[in-house]
């Protein structure tokens, strides 16, 4: 069925009784060409731009809960793409650009918002760093502009400009970020994958990889054996412990997430605003709640809930920057398991197993990257090798010298 | 996470006093090693979902560098032990 305000209409006068389930729930056929273990935004994705871009149909996802129950559904929906690097840069602004395009092509309100991104800077080094970083950007062919204090005083006059140790000084806009409906960017990828024909099976928990003369012939799944030509890993969280059905060692820790959402406030956020004091973002969802979140908890956890010290922790980052953040209460916090790789950046590549494809190492900043996740991963399926934008994000990077490292902040995954 | 951790010079102490450094279970390869080994120490992880070794500093009490047993899923705690104990205990 296609959604539009006709068949809203129609569905009104026929008092909504008519409308179908947005997918299928077919049970696993005994063989596939391709199969995507894991249902999340990339996975889902992934199987999308197989079957459209790519024209292969014969294709299952595989998730162990329910489509999106992972960290698609657990983030704070932040898209941009204001990255510094040359490895890095053009994959985000080709995920960007696929964003904006988004809601047209899987014919599905994501509630892409471009309300912009506003990182802020608190001394004359920060800023220094910023104007490289939009430098950068720029080189790559994408918008930013440096705001001084007073733009950026009638922009947000709530900040807390004159705060004692960190005075905010001014900050980084890119006007073509913002942020998105997370739930609605897995729905609107399952029922365009589903459309085309791909199973997405649900509650079907891979428990090993089949490998017959070094080559994947299968998953052993809850469901039974199901099997495949290609394999694909799109896992994030517990990418190491899928991989390791395979024999696969990766340089990734997982690590827990926290995020938080406050009560339904009238509209008084209109941008997503970063803490450049500390590591804090936050943005105001369509219903009115704040959305925030900060660092990691800073130590190896698959359970999915965090730590007190570290929601304190940012709770006194928010507050630092607008003060009457403190008279807001606080309606839910949540964790995610985070693929944490060794500088910060992603993973999607071949593996040593010739069959065998990874997609993994999102740390946390996975769900801006998803149409461009799945559009590469896809392509990379597909046609063998690399998309020319996903070229430096290998697996062997590490080893040949060769690690995209954001942030600088060289090996320990709990930094990044 | 546990809120209380065992120390083995410090007693019972809460768990804001330690940093933890992270896995303990790679082993700095010798200053000729291969650039394999090198690798396989500075990035590789087995990253297991269960019990985990961890290096802990207790930062704010006796400064020693310990290892944590604990579960990574259920936060449970085993065992805190001095991080040189444990080594001449393995050598």
């Amino acid at each position: 069925m296609r959604y539009s305000a006709f068949s809203i209409l129609k569905q009104a006068f026929a008092g909504n009784l008519g409308w179908k389930p947005a997918w299928r729930e077919p049970q696993p056929k005994p063989h596939y060409d391709v199969i995507i273990v894991g249902g999340g935004g990339h996975g889902l994705a992934t199987a999308y731009y197989l079957a459209k871009e790519f024209g292969i149909r014969n294709v299952a996802v595989v998730e162990k809960g329910y489509l999106g129950s992972g960290n698609v559904g657990r983030n704070t929906t932040i898209v941009r793409s204001n990255y510094m690097l040359p490895g890095n840069e053009p994959f985000y602004e080709l995920s960007l650009k696929l964003w904006e395009g988004l809601e047209r092509e899987l014919n599905y309100n994501v509630m892409f918002s471009q309300r912009g991104v506003i990182n802020l800077y608190h001394n004359d080094g920060q800023r220094d760093r910023y104007v490289r970083r939009g430098n950068a950007m720029m080189m790559e062919g994408v918008a930013a502009e440096l705001l001084d204090r007073e733009t950026l005083k009638k922009m947000m006059p709530f900040l807390n400009f004159d705060h004692a140790r960190f005075p905010i000084m001014g900050g980084l806009l890119q006007r073509r970020a913002g942020t998105a409906r997370h739930d609605a960017v897995a729905w609107g990828f399952a029922r365009g994958a589903d459309r085309l024909g791909v199973d997405l099976i649900q509650n079907c928990e891979v428990t090993g990889i089949r490998r017959e003369n070094g080559i994947v012939t299968g998953v052993e799944t809850t469901k039974g054996f199901i099997g495949c030509n290609k394999l694909a890993l799109a896992a994030a969280g517990n990418s190491s412990r899928v991989g390791e059905m395979a024999g696969l060692k990766l340089p990734i820790e997982t690590h827990v997430l926290q995020a938080f959402v406050t009560e339904g406030l009238k509209p008084c956020l209109d941008h997503v605003v970063t803490y450049g004091a500390g590591h804090f973002y936050i943005s105001q969802s369509d219903k009115g709640g704040l959305v925030f979140g900060a660092e990691l908890d800073g130590y190896s956890s698959y359970a999915q809930r965090g730590n007190l010290a570290t929601v304190e922790h940012v709770m006194e980052e928010g507050v630092a920057m607008i003060s009457g953040l403190s008279r807001v209460r606080v309606l839910r916090a949540w964790g995610g398991v985070m693929d944490m790789s060794m500088d910060g950046s992603p993973i999607i590549d071949r593996t040593p197993v010739e069959n065998l494809y990874l997609n993994c190492g999102w740390c946390y900043g996975g769900f801006k990257a998803t149409p461009a996740s799945g559009f590469c991963f896809a392509h990379l399926i597909a046609k063998e090798e690399s998309h020319h934008v996903a070229r430096a994000l290998r697996l062997d990077r590490f080893q040949r010298g060769f690690p995209i490292d954001e942030l600088g902040a060289g090996t320990q995954p709990n930094l990044h | 996470m546990a809120s209380l951790i065992s120390c083995p010079h410090c007693g019972t102490r809460p768990k804001e006093e330690f940093y933890i450094r992270g896995d303990a279970t790679p082993v700095r390869p010798g200053p000729l090693a291969d650039d394999e080994a090198w690798h396989d120490y500075v990035h590789v992880r087995a990253n297991p979902r269960g019990r985990i070794h961890e290096h802990w500093h207790h930062t704010a009490g006796c400064r020693r560098w310990l290892v944590v047993e604990r579960d990574n899923f259920t936060h449970e705690v085993f065992a805190v032990t001095d991080a040189a104990a444990q080594k001449e205990g393995a050598a």
